[in-house]
């Protein structure tokens, strides 16, 4: 049978925003996530990209539990995680880890890297205690850190080597998934290099699945081997990496790409320019029918005014799904 | 560990001993080790530090020291001015040594109040050690006579008490209620909030005059009953006011910390709610806390003097800094000035308080992690 190891089918998730009086509903609700489907299989990774405030890091969250669904469902090896009570989820936690984005954030400022490492271990229940410390320190070693280290605190270290402790942490349960908020946009180009060969490296040798969450398509690229694209709480394209590279369907992904300079000179100097006009609409007041048409510079080669009236449904095609009304 | 799957993190003996080997050369120093370090490089705050130290020392050993009686009056020597003479031999002296201790308990207590076992016992270690021998009016005397030192000190010891029964209080109900409420957010932390602001716009003056009075009728009943005197009352009052802020800081903080990631993180773990408040919020929120208490004990002194000035708080023959400082303005007139009744009191007073501010400023400096590693 084969099960992906991830499914997410119709995951949505809105936030209740606005006044609210004591008894009465809340007016207003920010669609952060409308309807998201995807899977990822045991070892495969997909990435997330889309401009800030599309609600990746949303998805995300209500993935790993922290925030909780407003529908959809989330099934971890076939299991429905998101009815699960916190009790019911503890067996999952150790399989399903996250990265986060700001490793100035993400360590507990009062704990030494031995603490921060053997948290997960204990709530785990994991080991004695001489394999809990025996465990930390292979896992220092494991994300290129001196195990020499162990005493330290986190303000001791470098943004990228906080990053490594992170991502120690997320493999101290041996996970099967690890859901990465963009784990190198706070961090300098050179370093992002480093921890996402790191991850790539680490996915090799402990068969990890990763969703990789990222704001551009140039990280993605070395790492997914599927990309999902996300555009104001929706999908608006999944496709192989290489397939999307070379031929995205959407205009969204179109602009997007076009804006990743290219390896190929050739390819560099006649390749089109699209350039994105206006702001992303609010989610809070998402557009009529295609949430995309205010900005869409194909919107023309539709006819009539379906792009504004009808929402494109996600069509799947073959290794490949787009939502757009385009032929 | 997992049978199958553990093998990725499995280590042969050698390559194990190397890395507990490397591990345990390399200490690091704590958070409390490094703050310490930098307070003690904060000169003021280090000697406003040992200052605090040394006051709770002497206040605390009152009894030990050769101090005259805070509270025998003499009648000839009212509002004498502070003379250095050698000191002199207390009535002491002639107490029969072979009296039993009951009758040495009841002559002692003549100089004092009822005071505690452990007091007579440092008391009857300063016989041992200076015999009947007291000081002199090293700071003079007041309107009854009585030697200023010997009650400034005695004095200290009320303020002392009311500031560790409003610490207490701030830090049992104002930083559970604090960050439970933070914690549990929503409705729930409205309603506390709006219990605390509730309680926050009571007058506190009132409550404690309508308390005490209302004591004052039922004194007897309450006494035996309850085992409740007037001063527990005062020291509950006291704290029932002062947990109000810390509970309002502590949610502020605990808001802001529940959403950080490494908070996050520790749910994405399994964490509990608990296990989240001790090991990460409560680590985090404590060094604004014990910044807040140094704040709020100035305050809490401050509040003791001037119920006890107002007739409301500690009644003689205690002594507090409040009583001295109504003795104090009594004494003064356009006449004669009598300096030392209110210098004395006030500068003991004003140095604790400036100390507790100059020590508070410090420790958010020497405890912001921010500032680690820095000068
Ligand atoms: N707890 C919340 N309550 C209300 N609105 C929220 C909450 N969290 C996120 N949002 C809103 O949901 C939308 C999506 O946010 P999200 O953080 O998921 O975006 P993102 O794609 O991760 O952006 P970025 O690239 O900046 O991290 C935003 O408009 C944000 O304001
Ligand atoms: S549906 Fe219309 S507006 Fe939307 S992306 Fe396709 S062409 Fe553009
Ligand atoms: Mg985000």
């Amino acid at each position: 049978m084969s099960q992906p190891l991830l499914k997410v089918q119709d995951l949505t998730k809105h936030f209740p925003v606005g006044p609210r009086t004591i008894f009465g509903k809340p007016e207003q609700f920010l669609r952060a996530v409308d309807g998201v489907s995807f899977q990822i299989e045991k070892g495969g990774s997909l990435g997330l990209v889309g401009e800030s405030g599309c609600g990746k890091s949303t998805c995300a969250r209500t993935i790993v539990g922290l925030h909780p669904a407003t529908s959809g469902s989330v099934r971890y090896e076939g299991v429905e995680l998101t009815s699960l009570s916190r009790r019911e989820w503890l067996p999952y936690r150790r399989k399903i880890q996250m990265i986060f984005q700001d490793p100035y954030a993400s360590l507990d400022p009062r704990q030494t890297v031995a603490q921060i490492l053997n948290e997960p271990l204990k709530l785990f229940g994991l080991g004695r205690p001489r394999e809990r410390r025996l465990r930390v320190l292979a896992l220092l070693e494991a994300v290129g850190l001196n195990p020499r280290h162990v005493q330290r605190y986190p303000h001791e270290f470098s943004g990228g080597q906080r990053q490594r402790i992170g991502i120690a942490r997320a493999l101290a349960g041996e996970p099967d998934l690890i859901v990465c908020d963009e784990p190198v946009s706070a961090l300098d180009v050179s370093i992002q290099a480093q921890i996402v060969n790191l991850l790539s490296e680490l996915r090799e040798r402990f068969d990890l699945a990763y969703l990789f969450i990222a704001h551009d398509l140039a990280v993605v690229r070395h790492l997914c081997e599927r990309i999902a694209v996300m555009y104001l709480g929706r999908l608006v394209e999944e496709a192989p990496r290489d397939e999307l590279f070379k031929n995205p369907a959407h205009p969204y992904t179109k602009a997007l790409l076009s804006a990743v300079p290219y390896p190929d000179p050739e390819v560099e100097r006649t390749r089109e320019r699209i350039v994105l006009g206006g702001d992303v609409p609010s989610p809070l007041t998402p557009p009529s029918g295609c949430p995309f048409h205010p900005r869409c510079h194909q919107v023309g080669d539709v006819s009539g005014d379906r792009c504004s009236r009808e929402v494109p449904a996600l069509v799947h095609e073959g290794q490949r799904s787009r939502a757009c009304h385009l032929d | 560990m997992s049978a199958s799957k553990s093998k990725r993190f499995d280590l042969d003996e050698a390559d194990a001993e190397r890395l507990l080997r490397e591990a345990r050369e390399h200490k690091g120093i704590s958070l409390w080790q490094d703050a310490s370090r930098r307070l003690r490089r904060n000169r003021p705050s280090w000697y406003a530090l040992v200052f605090l130290i040394g006051f709770g020392l002497l206040s605390f050993l009152a009894p030990l020291l050769p101090l005259r009686s805070p509270v025998r009056s003499n009648l000839d020597i009212t509002l004498s001015a502070p003379t250095l003479d050698g000191g002199d031999s207390n009535y002491l002296a002639t107490l029969d040594p072979q009296a039993d201790s009951t009758t040495i308990t009841r002559e002692i207590e003549k100089d004092y109040w009822e005071l505690s076992g452990m007091d007579h016992g440092l008391i009857s270690l300063r016989r041992g050690i200076f015999g009947s021998w007291q000081t002199g009016h090293w700071l003079g005397t007041d309107h009854l006579g009585r030697d200023l030192l010997s009650r400034i000190v005695w004095g200290s010891r009320t303020s002392i008490l009311v500031s560790l029964a409003a610490a207490l209080c701030s830090l049992l109900i104002g930083v559970f209620y604090g960050s439970f409420s933070g914690l549990a957010g929503g409705r729930i932390d409205n309603l506390m909030m709006r219990i605390v602001d509730i309680l926050y716009s009571i007058p506190f003056i009132f409550v404690v005059i309508f308390l005490i009075t209302l004591i004052g009728d039922h004194r007897q009943v309450l006494e035996e009953e309850w085992g409740l005197d007037r001063e527990k009352v005062f020291y509950l009052v006291i704290g029932a006011v002062y947990w109000l802020t810390m509970a309002r800081v502590v949610r502020g903080q605990v808001l802001s910390l529940k959403h950080t990631e490494f908070v996050q993180a520790a749910r994405v773990m399994g964490a509990s709610t608990l296990h989240i408040l001790g090991r990460h919020i409560v680590p985090n929120v404590l060094s604004v806390v014990i910044v807040y208490l140094t704040l709020t004990i100035p305050a809490v002194m401050l509040f003791e003097a001037f119920l006890s000035f107002l007739g409301l708080g500690v009644e003689p023959p205690r002594v507090s800094w409040g009583l001295i400082a109504v003795d104090g303005t009594s004494a003064i007139n356009p006449l004669r000035i009598h300096w030392w009744v209110v210098v004395f009191p006030a500068l003991a007073m004003g140095s604790t308080l400036l100390a507790l501010n100059v020590l508070g400023d410090g420790l958010r400096d020497a405890l912001d992690p921010k500032m680690r590693g820095k000068e």
